[in-house]
């Protein structure tokens, strides 16, 4: 089936890209095959004056390159091979010997943009759907077909790097600012004007582009000197950034550097060799797998077949406790899922209170132009709140986010209960309490559910759902559902204590503690683990997640899982004298107007040791804390806690931060080996004590050569 | 003068299906301007009072066929506030809305045209309501820095610019603010009551009990939960912490001696209307939920009140201006089909107490009842059925929310005292009088 169609009209050439069978266009081995053809077949057309590419899809230009090529590059020699004919089929375009128009409304990245730079005049709308950069870097590569020479050639060094090296996309207004574009118009007239384009160049040629940005660009874009001070800017920026992590973005900036100061074909050939290396390199392997396994989380729903379960769209979210929590779901729900949200507490000025945290969330959007003031407006009036259970009667889906304390869960769900309607979804925000014993005694236990969110909510991209055995299919979707509405990735995870995140990261935070108590400095912990690659150490975790918060979450685990999880005496002594963390400005870690400064030397004194750095290896660190976290998840995923180890290893990397180029602690232990992970732990084991000793399953692991990803 | 009330066709013909029910009623709490919502936006207002309703009366926005609101100083930047709030997300966007101007009878006058369009079968639910806000009127430039601004917009250079501006003179920078005076007369509101109070000998001791009263009803009303069970919760402060859920202007404490101290305002020598016995400059807003009978039934609610009649009527603006009341509320008991002794409650709106006294002189005077035609006076007023719950002196008054007030007030009052029928009287600015009979059954 043919993925473009020709229509000719007075000598120009409307292509139209409409890739059969998919819901955006996108690049692949086929596609390139028939454009090549066209190209010919467009350019010996004597009745063709100029070509016009456009779309067929409503939101999309090209999306992109097909990513699920990439991952069956084997060798370095194909993914070059791949890189070279991106490269040449931009290369044919730009020397096309007719005018070239894009026509670009919706998504226009990577390969996508990367063509359209190839065309001779960009014309982009400035619908809602229309972004248009380079993001493989987010990808762990670099923009392989000619991306990281034409951009720097189009708008600056500058502003190039600001978009390759960061993965950008920018809707169409910024892109036409920038240069990206030449025109900007409005989605319903592209069509007219890229016709009208193409006339006119087809007989005046392709008008003089002024160059941007006045004399700072004159001195640093386009002098030797000021590109080199550039180049030094953009590296400081990526190791800041990525802490040398990630490979792409320095090798981007060398392709681009290279172009620039060598030449094109230099800068090209650069391109498509780092290219090769990219993308079979480990980097980029893990952040496609995690691309694929977020993407493959986007249709999930958490049951077996969400199309027989009766699920109703939520239209009204009433919040039940208006604290930090329940403020920041309010506010979330309100920004992204657009829904009328009903928050609810006993006091009217609580209710206040959180109705102003719950709005500061838009407000800082309209701060930051990501709202215009009508949406905000529209938005804002979403929000309402009342002591009372007034609005409760039409509500969808209730989250209830009130104190950690069974007695006061169960009872405001009997509340809620009594306004409901039989159908509504009950969830209730916990991350200690098991769903089963908060459902018992409800009158319709199966519409109750847990959803474990993160905070601050607004900013953190995961959400745990709990069903408990009771908990109907219909609830469940209704949940996983909304959370994505939500703006986060949602994974279903057993009705266990500490559920998924908790349970990998308790072992983790108390071995931090041990450590601690043994007089290993704060700052030895932190950098080794952020050296790893987690964006927090585990004590400046501590710190942010709250001490008292930490304290309850590790009694409740402990008197779950047993000795396993002991923890040592310092986050209760850290309680005991009013060291709470970020939240009061006091914890492992010294704050000033909420900023957090250096490690406070008190907080030594207070756990009753003296820091002593000698004897003590970082390797040895991250081995007791990296392996406590590992052993906990082998044991968790045996029992089923997550429902596959995509959800764990996601869990983790968007619920802790896990480092996304280790691809999460299952995939981490696939690497290592269950065999070699067995071995450390058996010494860790007899060298620190009891918990560490290997999971059951891992022992199995080692012994059958088993993996949490076959193949 | 009341030529319409002697035919005799004055009996609805509207099937009982089709009745106007009164289903809910909220307002803000009304506050003395300047004060808690001298920073909001009148829109806003109105909008967070139809937002509560709905929730309160767990009515789905998608019900709603229209809104209709009163606003008296318009907002320069939404005019019609009706349209914008009917704009609300809790509304689907097919909604239309629009705003009228009765004056101080907007409230009323939105409530009636809700009721117009049900009967009609236009409609079957309707918000209506009206909002003000005197912290938030418009101030206008002099005319002539009017026009030096537009010419200044159109000049096409820096120097044309300059040359426009030039030509401003320092009184023309002197802004206007709206007076609340007669266009007609150039006599203000209280220049009017001081008039009347006058004409009809309202003394001073009277008008002060009346606004005692007014403040001891609204008080006890208060803090028996009857006024505050219709006010919505106000979140203000920095951190929208400090909750309003009562109106600001009631003084519990004040007496007849306080009230004899304050000094007459628009005749310092020999007036008698004072800061104490009239309304106060007020910001608020009020909304009614107002349904076909059939409608309100099918959705499982349980009418408070219906709409029996009203009539509006006029006097010359330049003889008593605010005796419009005596006028109308002949004609709209005539149009209900009932005698004056029928009615169970009465509200009268006090913009003055001297309006008041004067209303009630003419409705009791057999010289009034000649004047108009009428074979007796229209009726003595009953203090024990009249204003139970205060009135605008203490409340306050927010020009088009008042009337919209009075509707929930009413209905209210007539389902907890389980009476037939009940008065609404409203003077207007203009020379206007504003009557409506609400039934229970």
């Amino acid at each position: 089936m043919s993925a473009f169609d020709i229509a000719t009209d007075n000598g120009i050439a409307v292509l139209t890209f409409d890739l059969p069978n998919e819901p955006v266009n996108k690049l692949n081995a086929a596609v390139t095959v028939e454009f090549a053809a066209l190209l010919e077949r467009l350019r010996n057309d004597g009745g063709v004056r100029a070509v016009v590419l456009i779309s067929g899809k409503p939101d999309s230009f090209i999306a992109g390159a097909d990513i699920e090529e990439f991952t069956r590059l084997t060798t370095q020699q194909d993914a070059e091979a791949l890189s070279r004919e991106g490269q040449e089929m931009m290369n044919r375009v730009e020397a096309f010997p007719k005018p070239f128009i894009a026509a670009i409304n919706g998504a226009c990245l990577g390969g996508g943009f990367e063509l359209a730079l190839a065309c001779h005049y960009r014309i982009a709308t400035d619908g809602p759907k229309t972004q248009i950069g380079l993001p493989e870097v987010q990808l762990g590569l670099l923009p392989g077909a000619g991306g990281t020479q034409r951009l720097p050639r189009l708008i600056g060094a500058r502003a190039a790097l600001d978009i390759i090296l960061a993965g950008k996309a920018e809707r169409g207004g910024r892109a036409y600012k920038l240069g990206m574009v030449d025109e900007l118009v409005a989605p319903p007239i592209l069509r007219q004007v890229a016709l009208a384009a193409a006339d006119r160049i087809a007989r005046t040629g392709v008008p003089h582009r002024d160059s941007r940005g006045g004399a700072a660009a004159a001195l640093l874009d386009r002098t030797p000197v000021g590109r080199r001070l550039v180049y030094k800017e953009a590296r400081k920026t990526v190791l800041r950034k990525t802490g040398a992590h990630y490979p792409a973005p320095l090798a981007a900036l060398e392709s681009v550097r290279i172009g620039l100061e060598h030449g094109m074909e230099a800068g090209l050939a650069d391109e498509r060799r780092r290219f090769g290396e990219l993308a079979v390199g480990d980097v980029s392997r893990k952040l496609v797998q995690i691309f694929f396994a977020t993407t493959s989380l986007k249709k999930d729903d958490g049951v077996r077949d969400a199309a027989a379960a009766d699920v109703r769209p939520v239209r009204r979210l009433c919040v039940i406790g208006a604290g930090f929590m329940g403020a920041g779901i309010a506010g979330t729900a309100i920004l992204n899922a657009e829904v009328e949200v009903r928050l609810k507490d006993a006091e009217l000025p609580r209710v206040g209170k959180g109705i102003k945290a719950a709005a500061s969330i838009l407000d800082e959007r309209l701060r930051r132009r990501r709202l215009t003031r009508p949406a905000h407006q529209r938005l804002v009036a979403l929000l309402s709140g009342a002591a009372d259970f007034s609005g409760f009667t039409r509500a969808d889906l209730v989250i209830e986010a009130v104190f950690e304390d069974l007695k006061v869960k169960r009872q405001v769900l009997a509340e809620a209960e009594r306004e409901l309607r039989p159908d509504a979804v009950f969830a209730t925000n916990t991350s200690t309490i098991p769903i089963a014993d908060i459902a018992a005694g409800a009158a319709h236990p199966e519409r109750v559910i847990g959803m474990h969110f993160f905070s601050p909510v607004e900013k953190m991209p995961l959400l745990e759902i709990i069903p408990h055995a009771g908990t109907s299919a219909a609830a469940i979707v209704t949940a996983a559902r909304f959370g994505r509405k939500m703006g986060k990735t949602v994974i279903v995870v057993a009705d266990r204590p500490g559920f998924w995140v908790n349970r990998i990261l308790t072992p983790y935070l108390n071995e931090a503690g041990l450590l601690l108590a043994e007089g290993v400095p704060v700052e030895l912990i932190d950098q080794t683990m952020t050296r790893f690659g987690f964006p927090v150490g585990p004590v400046a975790l501590l710190d942010e997640v709250g001490l008292d918060v930490g304290q309850k979450a590790a009694s409740v685990m402990r008197a779950a899982y047993g000795a396993r999880f002991e923890p040592s005496h310092v986050v209760d002594r850290m309680v005991a004298d009013q060291r709470l963390g970020r939240k009061n400005g006091r914890g492992f870690y010294r704050y000033e107007d909420g900023k957090k400064q250096g490690v406070d030397a008190g907080a030594y004194a207070v756990i009753g040791v003296r820091p002593r750095d000698a004897g003590v290896s970082p390797t040895m660190v991250e081995q007791r804390l990296l392996y406590a976290m590992l052993n906990e998840a082998a044991m968790a995923a045996s029992e089923d806690v997550v429902r596959s180890p995509r959800d764990g290893d996601i869990g983790a990397i968007f619920g802790i931060g896990f480092p996304p180029f280790r691809g999460g602690p299952l995939r981490m232990l696939d690497d290592l080996g269950p065999r070699r992970v067995v071995e450390v732990l058996q010494e860790l084991a007899s060298a620190y004590g009891e918990r560490f000793t290997p999971a059951p399953s891992l022992v199995a692991m080692a012994a059958d050569g088993r993996k949490f990803y076959p193949g | 003068m009341l030529k319409s009330i002697q035919r005799k066709d004055v009996m609805s013909t509207v099937p009982p299906s089709r009745r106007a029910a009164i289903v809910a009623g909220v307002r803000t709490p009304f506050a003395r301007s300047g004060t808690i919502l001298g920073d909001v936006p009148a829109l806003t207002l109105a909008r967070e009072a139809v937002k509560e309703l709905l929730y309160r009366s767990e009515l789905d926005g998608a019900e709603v066929d229209e809104v209709i609101w009163g606003q008296v100083v318009v907002s320069v930047l939404t005019p019609n506030v009706g349209r914008e709030v009917s704009l609300l997300p809790q509304f689907p966007s097919n909604v239309p809305g629009y705003s009228l101007n009765r004056a101080c009878a907007s409230g009323a006058q939105a409530f009636t045209n809700a009721a117009d369009q049900i009967e009609r079968g236009h409609a079957d639910v309707i918000v209506a309501g009206g909002v003000e806000s005197l912290s938030d009127i418009p101030i206008l430039h002099s005319r002539r820095f009017s026009r030096t601004l537009v010419e200044a917009g159109k000049a096409k250079s820096l120097g044309g610019r300059l040359v426009a501006f030039g030509k401003v003179r320092p009184r023309d920078l002197i802004p206007l603010t709206p007076a609340i005076s007669e266009p007609s007369t150039g006599e203000t509101m209280g220049q009017s009551a001081e008039k009347m109070a006058k004409e009809n000998g309202i003394t001073r001791e009277a008008q002060d009990r009346i606004a005692l009263m007014s403040h001891q009803r609204a008080a006890a009303a208060t803090a028996d939960g009857r006024l505050t069970a219709e006010i919505i919760p106000w979140f203000g402060g920095r951190n929208l912490d400090e909750v309003s859920t009562s109106d600001n202007g009631i003084r519990t404490d004040t007496s007849l001696e306080a009230l004899a101290k304050l000094r007459p305002v628009f005749d310092r020598k020999y007036g008698t209307v004072t800061a104490g016995n009239s309304s106060p400059l007020t910001d608020g807003a009020a909304a009614v939920l107002v349904m076909a009978d059939e409608k309100a039934r099918a959705l499982g609610y349980e009418p408070l009140a219906y709409l029996r009649s009203y009539a509006v009527t006029a006097v010359d603006p330049g003889w008593q201006l605010l005796m419009g009341p005596a006028t109308a509320v002949p004609k709209a008991l005539a149009r209900a089909g009932i005698s004056w002794n029928e009615l169970g409650l009465v509200e009268i709106h006090e913009a003055f107490a001297s309006q008041v006294l004067s209303n009630v002189q003419a409705w009791g005077s057999k010289a009034w009842a000649d004047r108009l035609g009428l074979p007796g006076p229209v009726g003595e007023v009953d203090w024990d059925r009249t204003n139970v719950m205060g009135g605008s002196i203490a409340v306050g008054h927010p020009f088009a929310a008042t009337g919209a007030r009075l509707v929930t007030q009413l209905a209210n009052e007539m389902r907890r005292r389980d009476v037939q029928f009940g008065l609404i009287s409203i003077c207007a600015q203009g020379g206007m009088g504003f009557a409506m009979v609400l039934e229970r059954t």
